[in-house]
């Protein structure tokens, strides 16, 4: 655990308190048997303690804890899968609109941001990733018109506001906001693994305002998917380390030949490489948010770093759970089989542990 | 001490470091790799290397004034080393007294120990060495045999150690020995020895990589002074696990660090069109080993921030010293890998120093899981203190 300043110290009391209390697993088992996928009772609780203004300046109602402070939430977020849009909505959106926003952008969304009215998603990513962004932006009657496919996008469904990715004219990379309920914007839902809210969007001849483009094209995009995974990496730290507590819970508590299972050496071991993990993952982790708070010059290696380490760490964490705990693990009724699918689905977000050392070996000169 | 403070010292330990450094031995420190003092001794720039950082009393910078050290606070230690890394400087003082006994008896040892031995270990002129192992007691220490008998004026100690590093060169000795047969932990003293004294035979042992700083040493009828005791008779099991953090704290030290593999591996490889290194497979596995190393240097950093800010640490160095052999382990590895039959040679015509050395520190690299507790013995003891899991049932029940 980092050394935290008594703000920062608060904060992480405050969301572990309220993870504990509101938003055991059990709310997370029912938010995926929901239609919305997500508990806007629970939404409107967090919104109250302000964690949607983490990131928002106050000068529009936030409280501007910048990345580091965000990532003390969301750590404590993934211990209990508590599924909300507040990644997308507190992070990405609110540094979307913060950092590409025109004046007249920031002062109509940030504080509504802030206040938790507002949910943004960010529409980016496509169905073949590799042939770049195919979604364009052509001249329309007034502005432009949008067409293109995006999948998946995450909190699509309780999106009120887009961020979308698109070609302009030029072939410049481009990022617009897109009001979710616009004529042309077709949403259909994704069941995925995790059973959170993601969707396909298909966005048909959508007309779009030249003064929704936030300025920055690809570099904000590649700056907002770092502040997400940093953020995300940060969540998935917390997972790997409720998963491993429960399972060191139940190596202290299960019998087998007469002694308790975590009296084995066999096991022991195991869990120490676990818990040597987690120590590795901290280490980058909070390098990495601390970098973007700072704007280091090598945020987008610690990044990938962190990014890495904790796709590796959460996905061997999960297996363990499932291996340790035996027969039990692999029903639906035991929490093992909600870590380990929820381990997959992030680490397939916003790139893999396979992606991120391919972009870190790019960035270091391997 | 903070911002000007840190600034002033920054500074003056770069313009003295410049001064006061042998550009000779830069990034070429012998005595951590080795732990072989002798060897360096022999070289006049060592020596003078020594004196100087003797005379500046940053040998032992955190140590009190009145025992040669300098009375830095952490951050201040971390700033000289920052600059002393800059530049491939080391501390030259660095060996087994100061990184185990010294904090060891500046928790434990009486006004009149300290008084004697610390000043002697700032200035790198006593060396140390660690009488712990033994032929049949290793990864289970507490069954060491080696008698200490109270004859009333004296101790008369009796018996045989083994693994004693630098034992054939050290002045000193520190060493536990049993004060009682009755019982196992709660029968050990810890010792100080004069080597010296009259009954004290040591034996190099030859290791794999040619290296022969470890001793066999025997003790026959050895008297030992009453107040070379540290602690009291039969409590010096607590003072052992007391020393072997600190041991434990120093070997996962710097385990990441090493220059970059990536010139080596341009160099040997080379690059494909896209300037990548050409070998795939190679590149793969050497990405995913500066990325362990980046992130234990992270960790390091990140204990060492808490510790200084209070927060509680020590029951991750079990831990911490199996991540840094795993991270040492791996680079000399891909250092074999990496110089192909270059790599082969034992000793020249046909080889470079460096390709011999890099061979040398692949087959000592070994030695770092199986040290100071072996990577077994840290990982039972993260289980029982860290996790808090049970003990197991002992053999044969």
């Amino acid at each position: 655990m980092a050394v935290l300043t008594e703000e920062q110290a608060m904060l992480r009391d405050m969301a572990s308190e309220w993870v504990r209390d509101r938003a055991p697993v059990t709310a997370a088992r029912a938010a995926a048997r929901s239609e919305q996928r997500y508990d806007p009772a629970l939404w409107a609780e967090m919104a109250g303690m302000g964690w949607c203004g983490v990131l928002v300046p106050e000068a529009h109602g936030g409280a501007d804890f910048g990345c580091v402070g965000f990532g003390i939430v969301q750590e404590e977020l993934g211990r209990t899968l508590v599924a909300s849009p507040l990644l997308s909505t507190a992070l990405i959106g609110a540094s979307a609109i913060r950092l590409g926003g025109s004046a007249e952008q920031q002062a109509n969304w940030l504080p509504r941001i802030a206040a938790g009215e507002v949910v943004v998603a960010l529409a980016v990513e496509e169905e073949t990733p590799d042939a770049g962004t195919a979604a364009m932006l052509t001249a329309g009657s007034e502005g432009w018109r949008l067409d293109g496919r995006k999948t998946p996008v995450l909190d699509a469904l309780a999106a009120d506001l887009l961020i979308v990715s698109a070609r302009d004219e030029d072939g410049s990379l481009r990022l617009v906001t897109v009001d979710a309920a616009a004529e042309g914007v077709g949403i259909s839902p994704l069941d995925r693994l995790d059973g959170r809210d993601a969707a396909t969007i298909d966005f048909a001849g959508v007309p779009v305002d030249r003064a929704a483009a936030l300025d920055g094209g690809a570099e904000l995009l590649e700056h907002l998917l770092d502040r997400g995974r940093a953020a995300l990496a940060a969540e998935m730290m917390g997972t790997a380390a409720q998963a491993f507590e429960t399972t060191l819970d139940y190596l202290k508590t299960r019998v087998q030949f007469g002694q308790l299972i975590g009296s084995f050496q066999a096991l022991q071991h195991r869990a120490v490489a676990m818990q040597a993990e987690l120590i590795m993952t901290r280490s980058a982790v909070e390098a990495a948010l601390a970098a973007i708070d700072a704007g280091a010059e090598d945020a987008s290696m610690l990044v990938s770093l962190a990014k890495a380490l904790a796709g590796d760490t959460l996905r061997l964490i999960a297996r363990e759970m499932v291996q340790m705990h035996g027969g039990i693990g692999m029903t639906e009724e035991h929490d093992a089989g909600l870590y380990f699918k929820r381990a997959a689905v992030t680490d397939a977000t916003w790139g893999h542990a396979g992606f991120h050392r391919n972009r870190y070996a790019r960035l270091a000169g391997y | 001490m903070t911002g000007a403070s840190l600034d002033a010292l920054r500074a003056e330990a770069r313009e003295w470091l410049a001064a006061n450094f042998p550009p000779s031995l830069a990034f070429k420190n012998p005595v951590p790799y080795q732990n072989h003092a002798p060897y360096a001794e022999g070289d006049a720039d060592w020596r003078l290397w020594r004196d100087r950082m003797a005379e500046k009393r940053w040998g032992a910078p955190g140590w009190p004034e009145i025992y040669g050290g300098a009375a830095l606070d952490r951050a201040g230690i971390k700033v000289l080393a920052e600059e002393m890394r800059r530049i491939g400087a080391f501390n030259p003082m660095k060996m087994t007294g100061y990184t185990m006994l010294g904090p060891t008896l500046l928790e434990y040892g009486t006004e009149a120990q300290k008084a004697q031995h610390l000043p002697g270990i700032a200035s790198g002129r006593v060396r140390w060495c660690q009488g712990f192992s033994e032929p049949g007691a290793g990864s289970d220490l507490a069954s060491l045999q080696t008698r200490c008998t109270d004859m009333g004026d004296h101790w008369l100690v009796e018996g045989q150690k083994v693994w004693t590093s630098g034992a054939n060169h050290a002045d000193w000795c520190f060493a536990l020995v049993r004060t009682d047969t009755s019982v196992k932990q709660r029968g050990i003293s810890f010792l100080l020895i004069d080597m010296r004294s009259e009954g004290v035979e040591t034996r190099p042992i030859t290791l794999i990589s040619g290296s022969t700083h470890f001793c066999e040493m025997f003790l026959n009828a050895v008297k030992v002074p009453k107040e070379n005791l540290v602690g009291r008779v039969n409590e010096g099991w607590g003072v052992a696990k007391r020393l072997l953090q600190f041991e434990r704290d120093s070997l996962s030290e710097g385990r990441g660090e090493g220059r970059s593999l990536l010139p080596i591996a341009r160099d040997r490889i080379g690059v494909n069109a896209a300037g990548e290194l050409a070998d795939a497979d190679l590149r793969t596995r050497l990405v995913g080993h500066a990325m362990r190393a980046h992130a234990y240097n992270l960790t390091q950093d990140r204990i060492g921030a808490e510790a200084k800010a209070g927060l509680p640490t020590a029951q991750l160095v079990p831990m911490l010293k199996n991540l840094g052999s795993d991270v040492a382990q791996m680079r000399a590895e891909l250092v074999m890998e990496l110089l192909g039959t270059r790599g082969l040679g034992w000793s020249g015509p046909g080889f470079t120093d460096e390709e011999m050395e890099a061979a040398r520190q692949w087959l000592h690299a070994r030695a770092f899981s199986i040290y100071g507790g072996s990577y077994e013995i840290q990982n039972n003891i993260a289980a029982k203190r860290t996790l808090g899991l049970p003990d197991p049932k002992p053999i044969g029940c």
